[in-house]
């Protein structure tokens, strides 16, 4: 029974990282209704982003964060200017194959130079002890680190008039541009926002599991399932749902194999998107066109 | 008369808002009636919920005796309600023919394709459309995106249309032309029911009106009766000269 | 039947008699198999084309009918000792109908959703399959080649397979002809365009997409039938791979999504460049690199793919081609 508590406990604080990575694809479809296939991609660029840093150039393995962010917000302001802005205007099959593609490249690319063994981010951390269980360290600085981005994102989007910006056009971008706001530029940086997100939400993974180029995939999925749990355009939203995904994941792991999970997750996003369209905790968006 | 649609008791709320509350009325079979209200007031949420875009929280709507409260859109139309939007929204790479062709194979008539053409044809020939047919939607100006909106509803030879701002954004030549037309449907025997801001055309065209305010209904009856009732001049109060216009359009 | 007499209908009769009788003189079975790997993109493409240039539904997970087919049809032969058409056309029948159950649940969602979704299925049988003990689990399935002798041995089996191919890719094209020139079609093509004014125009869509959905997963688990059989082998990961799902769905991009032509085309094109990458020392790790990257250039540029181009350089083509 403690050691479900445990494993619960510990769901909590991955559950929170897979918030955060969803958080970058809400973020994403809230303010341009594009659904950015490049996350997965992007979740590996940040996991091989710490491990090329800490590994190879021997920079601090939590130094990394900063660098990472702004390297993923650089290149998310880089594919928005190649694969989005061309098909904004377009039926949204558009974005979906143009993000896909750059994802095949992208993997592509990543598979033909690291193979898709095993890599691994060694951090040494002490763990909180109790009773017979200790929580990685790892686990709980990438949960603290989480609840740290997660606020500057919040102050950054209701305290800073750039984020009141960003609110506007996920609001109606046709008014914003009436108003005089820059949406194309607007787009561009929430897209590299929201790519941010996924680099660092990588490079936290990476400190908790070994990863592979392939990675991505189900990291992505997962993203999925809690940004349509939290409801899309949501973030505060994505990060509970992400928890919430984190403690199903953390009930189910002793009991079931592996391989499993991935496949009830699925399942789980199908019924979710089936039967509440908005969202469980999230409101119905009736969106403009 | 006979009513051909009869909206009872219809109400709808988004969130805490009220779009639409208790409203009632009917449109007589071989008439035209009017729609108007301030912005806001509910108009085009009106028409969603006659045509089963949205399901309405309460009441009842009846088309031709049946209840299609609710229905999904298709089966509306099936009924033989058409309807128009007030963002036009053609089938962009399909040509002005092969989008009516479409409103005619699918409306209340059912058409197999070849018999569609024709019909097909005849919509696009009665909205002006007829030197045309081969252009594709996308290439069209507005007013012929507008005037081709039209067709399509008609080509499904409904027996009402719902026409949301058919004349907005027109000029006044193409606005005389549009009124010609939509006289030219009424003397087919269809039925209209339309919103529509531009007072004059519509105090000339409807035979009664139904004023529309803050989702409420609040008048009703001919357009000289409504045009001269207090209630209605207070709700478009900001803009005085109005009530000029509409007792000088209905004189 | 007016299609009789449109010139496109002989066009892709001529298009089947030259993939059934260019291998058959002298031969060639070198030509036959490359002809198999193209008549199946073709197959695969064609009906994901009716549901992607259609509708406007990509199915990324599309290659679950390819898959499940096979193995319905693997399995009606080796444990129930079925003869091969009626296997195949067993498996066509049953993918269908499961089809019509998943479509019920998932053609709700629209654009990125049911995309997804798809995957989702296509994850969620294979790994179903993957655990399933009576066709193989893991393992898969091994055909013995006792099943070869009913069609004259396995040489000249693999023959007969050929052309059952290139009748089921034959079938494609007529298929994506015929509905494209139906009422069935033009509805189809008015959701793609604008599903909620089509709806209100009568366009009784969710009919429509279970139906297009549906047809779309049958000559393609019939394909996965007889591919499956000729391999005389059948696993999860091959039978449910998702980078042929990809492929498939840069085929029809690239060839033109919303025409007949196009996939036919596009399988040619891309089965070529495949070709020529997998033999290029530096470019054969490169495969799903060119397929991303051809795949955005589509997107970009050129969202009409080839036929998009051709249509527009010689428009009076529109007339004869589809």
């Amino acid at each position: 029974m403690i050691g479900l508590l445990a494993s619960l406990l510990d769901g909590i604080l991955v559950g929170a990282v897979y918030g955060l990575a969803a958080m970058g694809i809400t973020l994403i479809w809230g303010v341009m209704d594009v659904i950015n296939l490049t996350h997965g991609a992007m979740i590996v660029a940040g996991m091989f982003g710490v491990y090329l840093l800490a590994g190879t150039l021997g920079v601090p393995v939590y130094a990394t964060l900063p660098i990472v962010l702004v390297g993923g917000f650089v290149a998310g302001v880089a594919l928005y200017w190649i694969a989005v802005h061309r098909v904004i205007g377009q039926p949204p099959l558009m974005s979906l194959l143009s993000t896909f593609s750059v994802n095949l490249v992208l993997i592509g690319l990543g598979t033909a130079v690291w193979g898709t063994v095993l890599f691994n981010v060694q951090v040494s951390l002490p763990g909180l002890s109790l009773g017979r269980y200790t929580f990685p360290g790892t686990h709980l600085m990438a949960a603290a680190l989480t609840g740290v981005i997660g606020g500057l994102l919040y102050l950054f989007l209701y305290r800073t008039r750039t984020g009141k910006a960003v609110r506007a056009v996920s609001g109606n971008r046709e008014a914003a541009e009436l108003v005089g706001i820059p949406t194309r530029r607007v787009l561009a940086l929430s897209f590299g926002l929201g790519v941010a997100l996924a680099c660092v939400s990588g490079m936290l993974i990476a400190t908790l599991f070994p990863f592979t180029v392939l990675s991505g995939d189900a990291y992505q999925l997962k993203s999925f399932v809690v940004t349509v749990l939290g409801g899309l355009g949501n973030p505060a939203g994505a990060l509970a749902a992400g928890i919430a995904l984190g403690l199903l994941e953390g009930l189910a792991t002793p009991f079931m194999p592996v391989s499993w999970t991935l496949v009830i997750e699925f399942v789980l996003f199908v019924v979710v998107l089936v039967a509440f369209p908005g969202g469980v905790l999230g409101l119905r968006r009736a969106r403009a066109h | 008369m006979s009513a051909l649609l009869a909206v009872e008791g219809l109400s709808k709320r988004f969130g805490g808002v009220h779009a639409v509350e208790a409203l009632s009325f009917a449109v007589d079979e071989g008439s035209i009636l009017g729609l108007i209200g301030p912005n806001g007031a509910g108009k085009s949420t009106v028409f969603n919920l006659i045509n089963g875009v949205i399901a309405p929280d309460e009441g009842r709507v009846s088309f031709r005796g049946a209840d299609v409260t609710g229905a999904p859109p298709y089966r509306v139309a099936r009924h033989g309600l058409a309807r128009t939007h007030q963002i036009v929204q053609p089938f962009m790479t399909m040509t002005v023919l092969e989008n009516c062709i479409v409103g005619a194979c699918f409306g209340r008539e059912n058409l197999p394709l070849s018999r569609a053409r024709e019909s097909a044809r005849e919509a696009a020939v009665l909205v002006g459309l007829e030197d045309r047919l081969e252009t594709l939607a996308s290439q069209l100006t507005i007013a012929g995106k507008k005037r081709l909106e039209l067709a399509r509803a008609l080509a499904a030879r409904p027996t009402l249309l719902l026409l949301d701002e058919v004349l907005a954004g027109l000029n006044p030549t193409e606005v005389e032309r549009m009124i010609g037309t939509l006289r030219a449907i009424r003397a087919r025997g269809v039925s209209i029911l339309m919103i529509e801001h531009l007072m004059q055309a519509i105090m000339s065209l409807s035979d009664r009106i139904v004023v529309l305010n803050t989702g409420r209904k609040l008048a009703e009856g001919l357009p000289e009766e409504v045009a001269a009732d207090p209630l209605v001049i207070e709700a478009y109060l900001g803009d005085p000269g109005l009530a000029g216009t509409l007792r000088g359009a209905s004189a | 039947m007016t299609l009789l007499r449109r010139p496109f209908f002989w066009i892709i009769g001529a298009v089947i008699l030259t993939f059934a009788l260019a291998p058959t003189y002298g031969n060639n079975v070198e030509l036959r198999e490359s002809l198999l790997l193209a008549a199946v993109y073709i197959t695969l493409a064609s009906n994901l084309n009716m549901m992607l240039g259609y509708a406007g539904y990509v199915n990324f997970g599309g290659i679950v009918f390819f898959g499940l087919g096979g193995y319905f049809c693997v399995w009606l032969m080796s444990a129930l000792g079925w003869p091969l058409v009626a296997a195949t056309l067993a498996g066509g029948a049953a993918v269908s109908a499961l089809a019509l159950l998943f479509g019920l649940g998932i053609l709700r969602l629209r654009g990125a959703y049911f995309a997804l979704a798809t995957v989702g299925v296509n994850q969620g049988v294979m790994a179903f399959v993957t655990n399933f003990g009576p066709w193989g689990g893991a393992t898969g399935i091994y055909l013995s080649p006792a099943l070869f002798k009913p069609l004259g041995g396995p040489a000249q089996a693999l023959w007969t397979i050929y052309y059952l191919l290139v009748g089921v890719m034959g079938l494609s094209l007529y298929l994506s002809y015929t509905v494209k020139s139906s009422k069935f079609g033009l509805g189809l093509l008015a959701i793609g365009q604008n599903e909620d004014a089509a709806s209100v125009l009568g366009v009784p869509a969710p009919r429509y997409k279970a139906a297009v959905y549906s047809l779309s997963a049958f000559l393609p688990a019939i394909a996965g039938g007889l591919y499956f059989f000729k391999g005389a082998f059948i696993q999860p990961p091959d039978a449910f791979d998702l980078q042929l799902s990809t492929e498939v769905i840069v085929i029809a991009m690239l060839g033109g999504q919303g025409t007949v032509t196009g996939p036919a085309l596009g399988a040619y094109l891309y089965e070529e460049l495949r070709g020529w990458l997998l033999t290029s020392p530096t470019f054969s790790n490169f495969q799903l690199v060119i397929a991303g990257g051809l795949l955005l250039a589509i997107v970009l540029f050129a969202p009409g793919g080839l036929m998009g181009l051709i249509y527009r350089r010689w428009p009076r083509l529109r007339r004869i081609l589809e």
